[in-house]
């Protein structure tokens, strides 16, 4: 049973840095209808950015720590505008496949590049806030564990507030309904875009920090596997979907750590895709997400 | 030869992605399942035939059922994959293949019979230019002459207009499969040349990028464009060895070349048949 509790804990985490990652792309799935391939790589940036970061503020103290999380945010909110403007905006009317490939284009650049100017070998990255390890009866909980499920929901309640409680985020909501009609309203497609990029790159880039905190390892491939395991988690919960993206992202959090923690653990990485499968097959629009028709 | 295994996979890539106007991006994962089955044909029959009364003829008898084992078990595997993923669509398809692709890796990766994260090795070296060259052709034929055939130009229409090609009582999933299924065993064939020619494989070996490095040739060399897909694998199978001095460009260099291509030039870039562009 305590097992059972201490692997709950782990698939907690775990799911909330999916879940970062995962509103991202249905965020961006909800006003382009696109996958957003590149996303991935933000997040790799935001843990990169982090470990630059992290030399230039004291170690091991929250407010370092909470310096890093925001200079990773903002660099890849500024990257996630940046990429939008100048490789899918051109493509805004091009069919979906094209604005695809150049999203997986995008992503190759990043990654190549990044290996190019910090090498391909993985480096360790800092431990930026305090460590401790807490113990619960026979529970352990590390203090990074606390701090990645903490920022995580402080995010999602922060996002929760800006896409219900603001114009922005009435704005956001009306684009994703119908972009032609927002526009007859008078919204500015073209801002509301670039800020569902700048909130959707935040965050990866916050999950990034997170994700290298709890691995403490990182490359210019590290963004791969999340980033395929967050868009699962994504169409699991219903593409565009917000409460979605964080029902899935535990869903497949909670799935892997189980497998993991098993005698298949090997299967961990297929785990995710099985359940994609699966879900593709009986509920193609996702847990949350609303089935619409093809209309001519 | 690595020329010919390219322009196999890629003829082949070309008639789903370019020709039936799906996106796949698990082609790799067809290709290691040709690769894993001839080889482990190979290598559990070719002692025995070592002392055969002709060893030479009989090794690449062996040969050629080994490839077509390899060929047939990757279009089952594609059959099977792409019954139920083939009712989605667009960036859900790519999304869906890529994870089938990475599925068969790790299963590959899992199984100790054929050499876990090892991989394996020791295959004899039976693929030589006359089995490459002679399977391009065969590839080349066959997809030529389907796509032109009467029943091939459903492929054309399936891409070209879902709905309409289903109005006129055309079965888009039923192209799609049979586009699927054929594509997956011309790439198991590809997968058990490439296997004896390396004459050692890993599961490392067909992952994603191997996918994408095929799915950038095809759009090259422009969906559904035989002649200019086959310049596109010639070029990108060549290229790296002239770039060998700037190889950590490579990667960086193809994914310029794609956003480039992207933007500007949509149609691909080899081809050359103009106002008939369309993607």
């Amino acid at each position: 049973m305590s097992e059972f509790l201490q692997q709950l804990i782990n698939a907690l985490s775990l799911g909330a840095i999916y879940a970062l990652l995962a509103l991202g792309y249905t965020m961006v799935y909800g006003v382009l209808r696109f996958i957003n391939f590149a996303h991935a790589d933000v997040f790799m940036i935001g843990a990169f950015t982090g470990s630059y970061v992290a030399k230039h503020v004291p170690s091991g103290t929250l407010v370092g720590g909470l310096a890093v999380l925001f200079a990773a945010m903002v660099v890849c909110a500024l990257l996630g505008v940046l990429i939008e403007r100048l490789a899918y905006r051109p493509l805004r009317r091009a069919p979906v496949l094209n604005v695809l490939i150049t999203a997986i284009g995008v992503s190759l650049l990043l990654e190549y590049g990044v290996q190019l100017a910090a090498g391909a070998n993985p480096r360790s990255f800092p431990a930026v806030f305090p460590v401790t390890q807490f113990q619960l009866g026979p529970l352990t909980v590390s203090s990074n564990q606390l701090v990645v499920i903490a920022v995580a929901l402080a995010l999602l309640g922060g996002l929760q507030w800006i896409i219900y409680r603001t114009r922005l985020g009435a704005a956001m909501r009306a684009v994703s309904l119908n972009p032609r009609a927002a526009q007859l309203v008078g919204i500015n497609l073209n801002t509301v875009i670039a800020v569902t990029f700048a909130l959707g790159s935040a965050l990866a880039g916050a999950g990034g920090v997170l994700y290298a905190l709890n691995y403490p390892s990182i490359d210019p491939f590290m963004g791969v596997m999340p980033g395929l395991k967050a868009f699962v988690a994504a169409i699991l919960g219903g593409i565009g979907s917000l409460p979605g993206a964080a029902l899935g992202a535990l869903i497949l959090g909670t799935a892997e750590t189980f497998v993991g923690g098993s005698a298949y653990s090997t299967y961990k990485d297929a785990i995710a895709f099985g359940l994609l499968i699966v879900i593709m097959l009986f509920r193609p629009a996702g847990l949350l997400g609303r089935f619409t028709v093809e209309k001519v | 030869m690595n020329v010919g295994v390219a322009v196999i996979l890629v003829v082949s890539l070309n008639l789903v992605n370019g020709h039936t106007g799906q996106f796949s991006l698990g082609h790799a994962g067809f290709m290691a399942v040709g690769a894993y089955l001839s080889s482990a044909c190979t290598l559990r029959f070719a002692p025995a035939l070592a002392a055969s009364a002709h060893p030479v003829l009989a090794q690449h008898t062996l040969f050629f059922f080994a490839l077509l084992t390899g060929g047939l078990t990757a279009a089952l595997a594609g059959f099977l994959i792409g019954l139920p993923s083939l009712r989605l669509k667009g960036d859900y398809l790519a999304l869906i293949t890529l994870g089938f692709g990475e599925i068969i890796r790790v299963v590959f990766q899992n199984t100790p019979a054929l050499g876990g994260a090892i991989g394996l090795n020791g295959m004899p070296p039976l693929t030589t230019i006359a089995w490459t060259y002679g399977t391009v052709a065969v590839t080349v034929f066959t997809i030529t002459c389907l796509v032109n055939s009467t029943y091939g130009r459903g492929f054309l229409a399936v891409r070209d207009n879902e709905i309409a090609a289903s109005s006129i009582g055309l079965d888009p999933t039923r192209y799609k499969v049979v586009a699927f299924t054929l594509a997956a065993f011309f790439a198991g064939l590809a997968g058990g040349l490439f296997a004896h020619l390396k004459l050692a494989i890993d599961p490392r070996g067909f992952d994603f990028f191997r996918s994408f490095e095929l799915v950038a040739m095809v759009l090259l060399g422009g969906m559904g464009n035989t002649l200019g897909v086959i310049l596109a694998a010639v070029l990108l199978t060549l290229l790296p060895e002239f770039l060998r001095p700037v190889a950590e460009y490579r990667m960086i260099l193809y994914a310029v070349l794609l956003i480039g291509l992207m933007l500007l030039r949509p149609q691909g870039l080899l081809n050359f048949r103009l106002g008939r562009a369309r993607l």
